[in-house]
């Protein structure tokens, strides 16, 4: 019955199975949505769509699907080059036309279009006039903007303001997170090492029975520890500098960390490790752990993982006193050779995608001491990493 | 069929009534997400209420294992029974501890089951779920016995995102994201609350919570429940709405912030925010 939409949900990147479809027939058939439109939405939006994050993507096709409107475009949309030469004449002025230009040309601009539309979008809540009201934005006309296409809809007073699913109200939770925790997870579970540790709390049967045996048939329970994840993490974070454009990415990759690890220690540094490490972002001038306090509290058993861009001036890592924040009486790199010396396994996760490695000297040479052991910080090359490490 | 329609101290709009109502009819389990604070696990409560039926609850910890949810079997109680040559030794039946699952399935009347936060159990633990979940049935090797629901029960399971779930078991519910209310429905929601509120009251004080809702960079924004809290507090304290509408930005910290603000760091950044007003004020 409404095969079209459901191939449509799924070519939108919507994770619709054929299951869930039929779950919408039979309510469909149950008479669950009677002859509602506004029903039938809620309806197959419960029993198609799991996940939050798809709740716009399902909004807009549905929206294209059961009312024919100009389908709703995407960043990726393509509009002549022409059309956005008229409207950014009108939407920014000379200085900035200008600004752009040495910046770059329209990629940027497009960016900063989209966030003079947002803010249009305020001002016109806010009661003065939207730009697409006047008519002669084509922006309005062919829909780059969501919003944009309803401006003439909303002028009618007739009509009802906007429909339930035009109103796309779960925008904002629709992102590409390329590195769910769930898959971090899963990754980061090859690091799993089982062990019996701690207070003897389970029952082992075979040590009773044995014992049982033993005691002529007299009860002897014996217990033992329970079995669980003895992997031991040392994870130390770049922070500050060029690392606050990954903070999402690391962020992300910690929490997951702290949840699959028991035995999880975890120090900040910035570019390159030195003397001291901090566990506390906010207080780092004040609370900081001598690195030598670090090298002897924990022993070679825990398992070294580096995050970090490695981008810095290269003499941040060979030269004593190269350090951008403070004086270090010894270089970077002695420091670096002294926690792999102590931690044998370790590995070095990079945010910078992979093949912009060489474009930077420091990432070769921080490469180069790690001995070849950096991977990005993609589910991939997590993967690789945790292999390394257990091997 | 019975159909829900919220109750007097639930305000169900119109989408969660049908994702309820749809799961109800088709025997499906319901997962529910949202902001924490949005009335997720009262949801159970009031399906139950308003149904009539029986709430059992099922809270998942980080330790609960799947296993526990069906039956265990306390092998422990029988050898040590044994040793001391009690009768009910020879039934293995009387060693089998009931899960909560049991429980729904064998109740006379369907109940309402609430599987709590699965989100805070360990990554495998609803792919574990997933037969007895759909069949409504499981084997119980001990006895050899199969449980099969007598009817099945109304399974809500609710969610805070602290981890994904798999595929499998999502293919498997309805599902209904409950959105952070709007300013109509939240009024209907403290109304439901705190009947004959004084209206201004309301009105400032709703307004200074979603001004502060809106502040880039709070860890955890106020909700639902914080600001039943909040409004709760206000009345007890007797603060008047012309306090609450002094939008002078050096008094950026709202009255009583203890109670919509849980965060230390939350705390600080509207002392900073406040300052810097302040500042731009003076010079």
């Amino acid at each position: 019955m409404f095969a079209g939409f459901f191939l449509e949900l799924r070519q939108a990147k919507v994770p619709v199975s054929l299951r869930e479809y039929l779950t919408l027939l039979e309510a469909m058939r149950r008479n669950l949505a009677a002859y509602d439109i506004e029903h039938f939405y809620y309806l197959s939006r419960a029993a198609l769509v799991k996940d939050e994050r798809n709740l716009d993507k399902f909004d807009r096709v549905f929206a294209h699907y059961f009312k024919g409107i100009e389908s709703i475009g995407d960043s990726g949309v393509e509009i002549p080059e022409e059309w956005l030469r008229k409207l950014a004449e009108k939407v920014l002025t000379d200085e900035e036309k200008h600004l752009i230009e040495s910046l770059g040309g329209w990629e940027k601009l497009m960016e900063t279009l989209q966030k003079r539309l947002a803010q249009q979008k305020g001002r016109h809540q806010g009661g003065s006039k939207w730009i697409g009201t006047a008519g002669t934005s084509p922006f309005g006309a062919y829909g780059y903007n969501p919003e944009g296409v309803r401006v003439g809809q909303d002028g009618n007073r007739n009509k009802r303001a906007v429909k339930v699913w035009d109103k796309r109200e779960f925008k904002n939770l629709d992102d590409q997170v390329e590195l769910g925790t769930r898959n971090i997870k899963v990754a980061l579970r090859r690091l799993r090492q089982f062990a019996r540790e701690g207070a003897p709390t389970e029952l082992d049967l075979d040590d009773t029975i044995r014992s049982t045996a033993r005691n002529a048939g007299w009860l002897d329970l014996k217990l033992r520890p329970e079995r669980h994840n003895a992997a031991k993490v040392l994870l130390f974070l770049d922070i500050g500098g060029s690392m606050d454009e990954h903070v999402k990415t690391c962020a992300e990759l910690f929490s997951a960390a702290r949840t699959e690890f028991k035995h999880l220690e975890y120090f900040y540094f910035h570019n390159c490790p030195y003397e001291a490490v901090w566990t506390d972002a906010w207080r780092r001038h004040v609370e900081r752990t001598p690195t030598p306090q670090v090298l002897h509290t924990y022993d070679q058993s825990y398992k070294l993982i580096f995050v970090g861009d490695a981008s810095m001036s290269p003499y941040e890592i060979v030269q004593p006193g190269g350090s951008v924040e403070h004086w270090n009486a010894e270089a970077g790199e002695t420091w670096l050779r002294r926690l792999l010396a102590t931690y044998p396994r370790a590995v070095w996760l990079n945010p910078v995608p992979e093949r912009y490695w060489t474009g930077t000297q420091s990432i070769g040479m921080i490469r180069e001491l790690m001995e070849g052991r950096m991977f990005p910080l993609t589910l991939d090359g997590l993967d690789r990493a945790m292999r390394r490490l257990t091997r | 069929m019975q159909r829900f329609q919220g109750t007097k101290t639930y305000v169900a709009t119109e989408d969660l009534r049908v994702a309820v109502n749809a799961a109800i009819a088709l025997e499906r389990p319901l997962l529910v997400k949202g902001e924490p604070g949005t009335g997720k696990t009262i949801l159970a409560h009031e399906i139950a209420t308003a149904l009539g039926k029986h709430l059992i609850t099922w809270h998942i910890k980080s330790t609960t294992k799947a296993q526990q949810g069906l039956y265990e079997y306390d092998a422990v109680a029988r050898l040590r029974d044994s040793q001391l040559g009690e009768a009910k030794v020879a039934d293995i039946r009387n060693y089998i501890q009931r899960g909560k699952l049991w429980d729904a399935f064998v109740a006379d009347e369907s109940p309402v089951l609430l599987i709590d936060e699965i989100d805070k159990a360990d990554i495998e633990f609803p792919n574990d779920l997933l037969l007895e979940l759909d069949r409504m049935e499981f084997y119980v090797y001990e006895t050899r016995e199969t449980v099969v629901a007598k009817q099945r029960p109304i399974v809500v399971i609710t969610s805070n995102n602290e981890k994904e779930l798999p595929d499998a078991f999502l293919r498997r519910c309805f599902f209904h994201y409950i959105r952070f209310p709007e300013r109509d429905t939240m009024t209907e929601i403290v109304e439901v609350h705190y009947p004959g509120l004084q209206k201004k009251l309301l009105a400032e004080a709703l307004t200074v919570f979603y001004q502060l809702r809106e502040v880039p960079g709070l860890k955890k924004k106020p909700s639902t429940s914080e600001l039943l809290d909040w409004i709760k507090l206000l009345v007890v304290e007797d603060i008047s709405p012309e306090v609450l509408r002094t939008r002078d930005p050096a008094k950026l910290i709202p009255p009583l912030h203890g109670a919509l603000l849980k965060n230390e760091q939350d705390v600080h950044l509207f002392e900073r925010l406040a300052f810097l007003h302040r500042r731009e004020r003076g010079g």
